[in-house]
């Protein structure tokens, strides 16, 4: 089963031409709303963006913003340039690239500024935005990388969930008797790929719906570390419960590089597991798109009979592919209870496999595509938990819905078609 | 199968089973008149009634294996294990006969309970199992069509919200009242549903992924509609009033315990459902649907109307399970109105195999395993967690029938008179 339905009626006609009728009504919509809500609901008074914090080496002046003023502008690009839209649909059925990015740019900014203008403070400190938007971000990004490994060769996984919670349970215990963080990142990932394992089992070997599997593998995972958390857990010896205070993984800030503003603290002020994933989303990108590997892992996902008859083992790679994933996701679990907290709780990864799975399909199944929409939907989060204590126009539970809302766009075609792999979901019996 | 792509997603839990397949036991059109009596027995002994009961057998066998292992006492006894292996062996007996006998006596009837409530269990389980029956009954209606409703926990929030915008916000005649609520969340549930399967229907969007954004939107819509528009005044959490009195069920057993009339409303669905899908015209071409997409439209019906149409009724039955939460059990809305409810009803779903009466006593079984589970908590202090491990153990071992089988060497029976 693929992700579109192939025999839809919609598949009959040509894409462009869909993705043409429903681009510029989103646009035109969303003009409207710019004109609407910036302009006539907007704040008066600035929006100030703290830019540096002040014991950084270089001082950048603060981004101090006349709210309305802002608000007729965005609006008046943001119309002129769903009219643009509207026009190339009428004349070649198709809208140039840089009128869709641009036109997302520039309403970000100007919902930004309607945001901070509304609260009470009217300011917002812009390296906090994203440092705490890094403790949301960095799980997803391992979990839409273990999407990216597994579904690329065909395999869904709606496990995500399941392996993140189970990577942090393991990490935490091992973490806790070892008293060292390290063993405790390698029996994170050993747990992702012990689920993983599961997965491969049922989906590949029993060819089971593999959407069945995800749904109950994330249930069991659940169960399982709820019930060692009581059990093991919260047993208190002398009054402290040993198992669960795991040993943590160390900040490294790289020198001169962690000085630049916003960047420098975001990217390069993390531990260990922060920098592996910069290096795990450039890896996947170069090893599927541009190796021998990846141009196998593609083959087996989009058309298996194909990759099978040029002799690819087609649920080799699959499993192969599958376990990898449970690796990283293992270690995207570790996060939490190795760096972002100091102790394992019930649940703990809170629907976040979840919304890694909206960052999967909101980048296209692109490694890059994925990584920066587990970004969006980190400042999101992080920008919901902010607001919440600064009173603002907007309510944090819409912020909390926009992933899921742009994930749907996204699989209905208005946000591009988001087209999964072509054989994803589908077993692959050979004859 | 000679094309793996065939099998619709709900179509066939065991593609892979020679012999059954899209063409088995789930062939719409087919009846099993052929049996005679030693093909009856051969059905029973390896058939897939036989699969799963020894699926939960096998599940309740690992927790068992699992609570005896972090069991302290177990583990004492394992220190002098050469010295004294019965002890051991005692400990584990005990351990797993103390956790199980309380999960039994919280189920059924416990007669050293000093409450009428916990004495017996039986009634916990029906009230436990009302929701679960409905909302197993939405996902069993949309597997049928090939169509997975991820979404019934959404639906169900829905269904809870519309029906407590009338229940606690309207004063209405009794009868008229409850009626209403019934009816709007019904409505609630519908909505959520529909919007799955219009996406499905007119852009091809996947169910699985936009029902499973959906819930997340649904959470945060109730979060804010009870931070706002819905919240008790007179409460500082974000919860509702409570249901006014002539909107609650009443209760079917005075006021001892909590079942409630919504267990009939879930009875007469499992009826409706059964004849929706196996008397119907609608029935015929959702299960025409769901066996063939491609054929179904062949033969003329339109598809994308059985996807809109199915999903609208799917989410209409988990928004009667959000119904018989919020007028039976929970009386005020919150944004824990569901619980887990929904991702259950999947598995209730799956272990009935997709059949409505299949489905209503899986969700007995689930009933009685969330009864049980919680005196288990109190009386064997045991996590009511280890609950969801085994019924998901069981829905793994269920639709992996080849592994069951290898476990305990059964054969595979085969049809006669049936070409794969």
């Amino acid at each position: 089963m693929s992700i579109t339905e192939k025999s839809a009626p919609s598949k009959v006609t040509d894409p462009i031409s869909i993705r043409s009728r429903k681009m510029p009504v989103l646009l035109g919509s969303l003009a409207l709303f710019s004109v609407v809500v910036f302009i006539v609901l907007g704040p008066s008074g600035t929006a100030t963006f703290r830019i540096s914090q002040p014991s950084d080496v270089w001082q950048v002046p603060n981004l101090v913003l006349p709210a309305k003023a802002m608000g007729v502008l965005v609006s008046v690009i943001c119309v002129g340039l769903a009219y643009l839209a509207w026009s190339q649909t009428q004349k070649t059925g198709k809208i140039a690239k840089w009128v869709v990015m641009t036109f997302a740019v520039v309403f970000v900014v100007g919902l930004m500024v309607w945001i901070i203008g509304g609260t009470t403070t009217q300011n917002i400190t812009l390296v906090g935005l994203f440092t705490g938007a890094m403790l949301i971000t960095t799980p997803l990004v391992f979990g839409s990388m273990s999407g990216v490994l597994s579904e690329r060769s065909g395999v869904v996984n709606i496990a995500i969930e399941g392996q993140l919670l189970a990577g942090a349970f393991t990490a935490a215990l091992v973490a806790s008797i070892t008293h060292n963080a390290f063993a405790g990142l390698f029996a994170a990932a050993l747990a992702g790929v012990l689920v993983s394992l599961l997965l491969a089992l049922f989906s590949i070997k029993y060819v089971v719906n593999q959407i069945i599997v995800g749904v109950v593998l994330n249930v069991l995972v659940s169960g399982l570390t709820g019930f060692l958390f009581e059990k093991i857990m919260k047993t208190k010896v002398d009054g402290v419960t040993i198992y669960n205070q795991p040993a943590h993984l160390p900040n490294l800030p790289i020198p001169l590089l962690s000085e630049i503003p916003i960047i420098g603290p975001t990217l390069f002020r993390q531990s260990i597991i922060g920098y592996f994933m910069l290096i795990l989303v450039a890896a996947l990108w170069f090893g599927l798109f541009r190796t021998r590997w990846g141009l196998r892992v593609r083959a087996v996902g989009e058309h298996p009979k194909a990759a099978d008859t040029v002799g690819i083992n087609v649920n080799r790679t699959r499993v192969l592919n599958v376990l990898a994933g449970g690796a990283v996701a293992g270690v995207g679990g570790a996060y939490f209870t190795l760096v972002a907290v100091s102790s394992f709780s019930k649940d703990m990864t809170g629907g976040l496999g979840f919304i890694a799975l909206a960052a999967l399909i909101f980048g296209r199944w692109n490694p890059i595509g994925a990584a920066l929409a587990a970004l969006l939907f980190g400042v999101a989060g992080n920008l919901q938990s902010i607001l919440s204590l600064a009173g603002t126009p907007i309510d944090g539970q819409f912020l909390a819905m926009l992933p899921y809302a742009l994930t749907i766009l996204a699989v209905s075609g208005f946000v591009g078609k988001a087209m999964a792999p072509a054989a994803d979901g589908e077993p692959y019996i050979k004859e | 199968m000679s094309e793996p792509q065939l099998p619709p997603p709900g179509g066939s839990l065991d593609n892979k089973e020679p012999g059954g397949g899209a063409g088995g036991a789930k062939a719409p059109w087919k009846t099993d008149n052929e049996s005679n009596g030693s093909q009856l027995m051969r059905e029973i002994i390896s058939g897939n009634a036989m699969i799963s009961v020894l699926a939960v057998l096998v599940a309740l066998v690992i927790g068992g294996v699992l609570i005896a292992v972090t069991d302290q006492r177990v583990v004492t006894a394992f220190g002098y294990f050469f010295s004294d292996p019965s002890a051991t062996f005692g400990a584990i007996w005990a351990s797993i006969s103390d956790a199980y006998g309380a999960l039994w006596r919280g189920a059924t009837y416990d007669p050293n309970s000093r409450t009428w409530q916990g004495r017996l269990g039986i009634f916990e389980t029906l009230t436990f199992a009302t929701p679960l029956i409905l909302s197993g009954l939405a996902v069993t209606l949309a597997f049928r069509v090939g169509l997975f409703n991820i979404g019934a926990q959404g639906q169900i929030i829905l269904g809870a919200t519309f029906a407590g915008i009338v229940g606690f916000m309207m004063e209405l005649p009794p009868g008229i009242h409850l009626a209403a609520v019934v009816l709007a969340g019904a409505l609630g549930g519908a909505i959520w549903g529909g919007i799955a399967g219009f996406l499905k229907a007119k852009t091809g969007a996947h169910e699985v992924i936009v029902t499973i954004m959906l819930n997340y939107i649904a959470i945060s819509l109730v979060l804010y509609l009870l931070k706002n528009q819905l919240r008790d005044p007179a409460s500082s959490n974000p919860i509702s009033p409570r249901m006014h009195e002539t909107a609650m069920f009443p209760l079917l057993l005075g006021p001892n315990y909590r079942v409630h009339a919504g267990l009939i409303l879930a009875i007469a669905a499992v009826f409706v459902v059964s004849w929706l899908l196996n008397r119907s015209t609608l029935g015929f071409e959702y299960r025409a649907i769901g066996a063939n997409p491609r054929a179904a439209r062949t033969a003329g019906m339109l598809v994308s109307r059985g996807y809109i149409t199915v999903m609208l009724i799917s989410g209409a039955l988990a928004g009667l399970a959000g119904v018989t939460q919020l007028a039976g059990t929970e009386k005020l809305l919150d944004s824990d109105v569901a619980g887990s409810i929904g991702f259950d009803a999947i598995t209730v779903a799956l272990l009935g195999r997709s059949k409505p009466w299949g489905t209503f006593f899986a969700a007995l079984l689930f009933g009685a395993f969330k009864a049980g589970g919680t005196s288990m908590a109190i009386n064997a202090d045991i996590s009511i967690d280890i609950v969801a491990v085994v019924q998901s153990l069981i829905v793994l071992f269920i639709a992996a029938p080849p592994l069951v089988r290898s476990m305990f060497r059964i054969k595979e029976v085969r049809r006669e008179g049936v070409s794969a």
